[in-house]
């Protein structure tokens, strides 16, 4: 039962709309909003203010990033500050989580899950090409790195079996994804052709297979269960939807 | 991560190339840090330093006259053009502070935990400096919104 004698302060109805209140309080503050109107009215006009704030600004995010911002060209400049793997990690942190903008509440417009598709991308290009430090767990690991990165991201992850396609898992890093963390697995052929596995919180509740290609690598990404996937390897679309076939028939399985 | 700095920045600074400096300052010091290699959120370690940084910006602007820009450039072309004109007046009317916790919850999310690390105030703090940039926001957009009507 709830108590609704414990009144509830200012304090708690902003914790209410930020998502900052205890679990087990929110119905008593929905009941004492449901009984005092001035307060409900107060709560709506914050939420009013937040879509307005989002209505005038997100499309700053949506806009092209200018080409004095774009990471390659920071990265080219300063150098010798950083090396190799530190600055691939570093590197990937910035470029990488671009949808950070898909706010709490807010649906994510297909361009936010594109954005997304595109911040897997840049990860796969960042790491494909690491020789020595590829991944932070490697593939012999499998165990271990399912179950840190399911305790880390919060959903079931489950590195797919992709032998029938030729390719081993070479392990997987944590990486930060748009609305919270993002595990990212590689995977590699005997001739050394790369494919990696992007997932990551999508506010999209299912969307099907789709094909993008950008710089000599392509994707392959969909949505599941609020999970955003994005499959990154070589062009070749259909080499790269045999695979995503092979992971998406897994991840139902795993996920149902 | 990129696209959502350049919010927070065009939010917080109001002018687009002075959001964009911002930014691109927060990615140069970023990347010549090595403090980030220690571990740590670096979402919220990016926002710390543009914050900073944009202190840094209005304390030396303080001591010359103050330019307001007449014109919110670029104005939302999706939203309608008078709510986000209402808006963007409301927030230039806060003080910093208040301006960057509100932005910090509600544009960008960010836990009150992470804002008050960000602003290195006890999370009390962050809180109350919510409550009054809400109330002041709100006010200012009850304020302007009936005289906008009675134009049209």
């Amino acid at each position: 039962m709830t108590d609704h004698r414990i009144p509830v302060t200012e304090d708690e109805l902003h914790a209410y709309v930020d998502n900052e209140l205890p679990a087990e309080r929110r119905g008593d503050v929905e009941a004492w909003l449901a009984a005092h109107p001035d307060d409900a009215g107060r709560v709506q006009s914050w939420r009013a203010m937040a879509d307005a704030l989002h209505a005038r600004y997100d499309s700053v995010a949506d806009e092209p990033v200018p080409k004095r911002l774009e990471i390659e060209r920071l990265v080219r400049q300063p150098r010798k500050w950083i090396y190799g793997a530190i600055a691939a990690t570093l590197v990937a942190f910035i470029a990488g989580g671009g949808v950070g903008w898909v706010a709490r509440g807010v649906a994510a417009s297909p361009s936010a899950f594109q954005n997304l598709t595109v911040d897997a991308l840049d990860a796969h290009r960042l790491y494909v090409v690491e020789v020595r430090h590829p991944v932070e767990v490697p593939g012999n690991e499998r165990a271990h790195l399912q179950q840190w990165l399911t305790k880390r991201c919060g959903w079931d992850v489950r590195a797919p079996e992709l032998d029938a396609t030729g390719l081993k898992l070479v392990g997987g890093r944590l990486l930060p994804g748009p609305t919270g963390p993002a595990s990212f697995l590689m995977y590699e052929s005997a001739s050394g052709e790369r494919f990696t596995l992007y997932t990551s919180r999508a506010k999209t509740k299912s969307a099907q297979m789709r094909y993008t290609a950008a710089e000599n690598s392509g994707a392959m990404y969909w949505s599941e269960d609020g999970v955003g996937y994005v499959l990154s390897g070589p062009t070749d679309k259909d080499r790269l939807n045999q695979v995503a076939r092979l992971v998406y028939d897994q991840t139902e399985k795993t996920g149902g | 991560m990129i696209p959502a700095l350049r919010r927070y920045a065009r939010a917080l600074a109001r002018d687009s190339d002075v959001a964009d400096d911002l930014v691109q300052d927060t990615l140069v010091r970023a990347l010549r840090s090595e403090r980030l290699f220690l571990g740590g959120d670096v979402r919220s370690w990016l926002y710390t330093i543009l914050t900073n940084l944009n202190k840094n910006r209005r304390r030396s602007l303080a001591r010359r006259p103050q330019f307001m820009p007449l014109l919110d450039n670029n104005p939302d072309a999706s939203g309608t053009e008078a709510e986000g004109r209402d808006i963007a007046r409301a927030l230039a009317t806060l003080v910093e502070e208040q301006r960057a916790v509100l932005l910090l919850v509600m544009l960008e999310g960010l836990s009150y935990r992470e804002v008050a690390d960000i602003q290195g105030v006890p999370i009390g703090t962050v809180m109350s400096r919510l409550a009054r940039a809400r109330a002041h926001v709100k006010a200012s957009l009850e304020g302007e919104r009936p005289a906008l009507r009675r134009v049209k």
